[in-house]
């Protein structure tokens, strides 16, 4: 678990090479394409904040992306994962059935009865409704929906895109819903049309519960001094769950959890916590700010994957508090650090100098790159979906020099630079996965952690490191052959 | 042999008589013996009520959200047959305030067409359209495969001759990628001054043709009090003879162009000319009475 220097070049990779790699990729474009995808990709350097890339714009037609809309971002991300509410796909059907169950966010508690995150809601649209407004409908489903799940501690109305074009007045059908079923029925106007990306349909949802949800109610348990919640983890796989586990062994109480299995109570009193903690900075930082703005509640980032990360981070949020809360975090580090060392001894051996590129969402390309290199493996190239400038400054500093570092890339990109860096290891998206692994290049979907997880935490790191290395040490690469 | 199908749109300013122009000259037109069908669209329906002596037919889009979808629509639901064997359609839609009106009219004429509504003893289809094309719902007569002839009703007052140049705009748009052209510009008086005149003038600057004069007479108010057309009600009135010459005229109708929208500055320069229009006094613009 030594620290790596950032400045020590990788093996066969160089700023240069890596500069003409990208000059041959932007190559393949015809003119316009070329200068605009330019700016979206260079190497890495973490002295020089001169490499900054060019994120959140409008994808180039013509080229494959593998971004989602505001509605994916809104429900799929940040409103899905809150357990006790029934969240509304507001129009056609289709944006309803192909978010359905595709991230994964576990929860407890009786599917039906008092959690409802693993089912499907919608207005389904018709031509009358398009023609007539969707409105009247909207009310009788929230009537209906509060009468077949009367433990519903909540109902999110997302709007699809032609609610946007209609005019649908979502909000004061909320309103009036709110009041008549005495549970907050919130309207979130997050059109698939508005924005670039998913991204704006997170922050639309963190506007939406500023609005509609903080400080609304308050916890019905005394008030702590160490009183904490998770903002941006959205318990795939079982996340935040070993995550909370983690802080609260250090003496923390884990009030709530934004979003994963997530109850709106709880999201609601968040205002009287003492500190907030971000994983996710991405979906989330916008809530954390408004907390502290309105409420004075600090936050801060911290990084809970594989054993360094962990370790630093928990030092890091032990110093917000006291003594004894900084003591309990040095013994948790302790207790941990042996059974860490075992999985290190285990997997690194059969890992270690393997490389990967990642191109995922959200917090990932930056984020996992500690609990690769616990495991001896090194980032060749790393890059987001829809992120903003404040990533890539955070991302920079945790690549080694000359590294690839993109944005929004095309598949053209992909397949391009996965022939250069010759990588071990993809770790992408469910689009991606197929290309490369007819390539024979193994490959795991970042995104919900490929069925497996938690990858969080102490609890995490060993599927993790299992996971990485059953993806790279199959032995099934050497038993294909192409039949051509 | 099928006969050729014309398919007409009507368009013109809000409250311009564009109803009781399409019904009147739509019965003029069976009174020459053609078999014609009305498709209005607009969402207040009241395209039919002179042809059906009906307040309001039940709408394509009424009967659909009855119903539940499209598809449970039959044809006979929605299509009454009225004075001299004219069919009728409502395509329906919203009130005020909701929903999407546009979208309504793209629906009933798409079911229309899947319930061959169009039949080959046709000679006639003529889609009476709410007073702005304010989305592409409302262009949606004018689209490929429709309407080919576009009447626009206007008339003396300024405001009617804004629209009837802005509705050329929109022409030219469908034309440059379609087969839709202007048919003619129908004046429906409101005994303005030299109002033929300017109307012959604005035909002209848009490359087209007044293709008729109709003048004002109460005939037409007394006709529609008892839900019928001048020509069903009185057909040896004067006006009704109006409308039987228009009819002809379209008939034979053979001048169909793609119009010169005017500029801004050129309609008013039009209106300046007939006296419409003062000329602008750059020391008053802007400034409250009084002042």
């Amino acid at each position: 678990m030594e620290e790596t220097n950032k400045n020590n070049p990788l093996e066969g990779i160089t700023k240069e090479k890596t500069q003409e790699i990208v000059e041959e990729t932007l190559a393949i474009y015809p003119e316009k394409a070329r200068a605009k995808r330019a700016p979206h990709m260079s190497a890495n350097d973490p002295e020089d904040a001169g490499c900054a890339i060019r994120s959140n714009r409008k994808t180039v037609p013509g080229v494959m992306s593998a971004r989602g809309c505001a509605y994916a971002g809104a429900k799929g991300v940040v409103w899905g994962p809150i357990r006790d509410m029934v969240h509304v796909s507001h129009g056609p059907i289709g944006c309803g059935y192909y978010s359905w169950g595709t991230r994964r966010n576990l929860v407890e508690g009786t599917m039906g009865v008092d959690v409802f995150s693993a089912m499907q809601f919608t207005s389904d649209f018709q031509e009358k409704d398009i023609v007539y407004g969707g409105d009247k409908k909207l009310e009788v489903l929230c009537r209906e929906a509060k009468e077949l799940f009367p433990l519903t501690k909540g109902i999110s109305v997302l709007s699809e895109c032609p609610v946007g074009l209609i005019g649908d007045d979502i909000n004061a059908v909320a309103k009036k819903s709110a009041e008549e079923l005495d549970i907050p029925v919130v309207p979130c106007n997050c059109e698939g049309f508005r924005g670039v990306s998913q991204s704006l349909g997170h922050h639309i949802s963190n506007d939406t519960i500023r609005d509609h949800i903080i400080g609304t109610r308050e916890f019905s348990e005394p008030i702590g001094k160490y009183d904490v919640a998770i903002i941006g983890d959205y318990n795939i796989g079982g996340d935040a769950w070993a995550s909370k586990k983690v802080l609260e062994e250090m003496g923390l109480t884990v009030k709530a959890v934004w979003t994963g299995d997530g109850q709106i109570e709880h999201i609601a009193a968040t205002h009287q916590v003492k500190l907030n903690l971000i994983h996710c900075y991405r979906s989330m930082n916008y809530m954390a700010k408004v907390m502290e703005e309105k409420y004075g509640i600090p936050w801060m980032e911290f990084n809970f994957f594989g054993p360094t990360k962990i370790a630093e981070s928990l030092r890091e949020i032990a110093a917000q508090f006291d003594e004894q809360i900084q003591e309990n975090a040095e013994k948790v580090i302790a207790k941990y650090t042996a059974p860490m060392q075992r999985v290190i001894d285990e997997y690194r051996p059969r890992l270690e100098g393997k490389r990967l590129l990642i191109f995922v969402g959200g917090l990932r390309p930056r984020h996992t790159i500690g609990a690769y290199e616990d495991l001896g493996m090194k980032v060749v190239a790393s890059g987001y979906e829809f992120a903003h400038n404040d990533d890539y400054e955070r991302t920079y500093p945790e690549l080694d020099k000359g590294t690839l570092v993109f944005d929004d890339a095309s598949e053209l990109e992909l397949e391009k630079w996965v022939e250069e860096f010759r990588p071990d290891l993809v770790a992408s998206g469910v689009k991606e996965k197929y290309v490369f692994q007819k390539a024979g290049i193994p490959f795991r979907q970042m995104h919900s952690w490929d069925y497996s997880g938690p990858y969080h935490a102490y609890d995490g790191f060993p599927i993790f490191a299992r996971d990485m290395d059953m993806a790279i040490n199959s032995p099934t690469w050497g038993l294909v052959k192409a039949p051509f | 042999m099928a006969k050729k199908l014309r398919q007409i749109a009507i368009y013109g300013k809000g409250g311009i008589g564009k109803s009781t122009t399409t019904q009147n000259t739509v019965a003029g037109l069976a009174s020459l013996g053609k078999k014609i069908l009305i498709i209005g669209c607009d969402p207040k329906a009241d395209s039919t009520r002179l042809i059906l002596h009906a307040k309001a037919q039940d709408t394509v889009m009424d009967k659909v959200r009855e119903l539940g979808t499209v598809e449970d629509l039959e044809l006979e639901d929605v299509m009454r047959t009225g004075y001299a064997g004219i069919n009728c359609v409502e395509s329906g839609g919203p009130e005020p305030g909701v929903g999407c009106a546009g979208r309504g009219v793209i629906t009933a004429i798409n079911f229309l067409e899947e319930e061959g509504a169009y039949t080959p003893d046709l000679d006639y289809v003529f889609y009476d359209v709410l007073g702005d094309v304010v989305c592409g719902g409302f262009a949606m007569p004018i689209r490929e495969n429709k309407a080919q002839e576009i009447y626009i009703v206007v008339s003396g007052e300024m405001m009617a001759m804004y629209a009837a140049n802005n509705i050329c705009k929109g022409i030219v748009k469908y034309a440059a990628s379609g087969s839709v052209r202007l048919a003619g510009l129908i004046c429906n008086s409101r005994e303005t001054d030299k109002e033929a005149e300017l109307i012959e003038a604005l035909a002209a600057k848009l490359g087209t043709q007044m293709i008729h004069f109709v003048p004002r007479d109460n005939q037409v108010q007394r006709a529609e009090l008892r839900r019928m057309t001048v020509i069903e009600y009185s057909p040896e009135h004067k006006q009704a003879q109006e409308y039987r010459d228009l009819a002809l005229k379209i008939s034979e109708n053979k001048k169909f162009v793609i119009p010169t929208p005017l500029t801004m500055d050129e309609l008013e320069g039009l209106l300046m000319e007939f006296g419409i229009m003062e000329e602008d006094d750059e020391e008053i613009i802007g400034k409250v009475e009084g002042a």
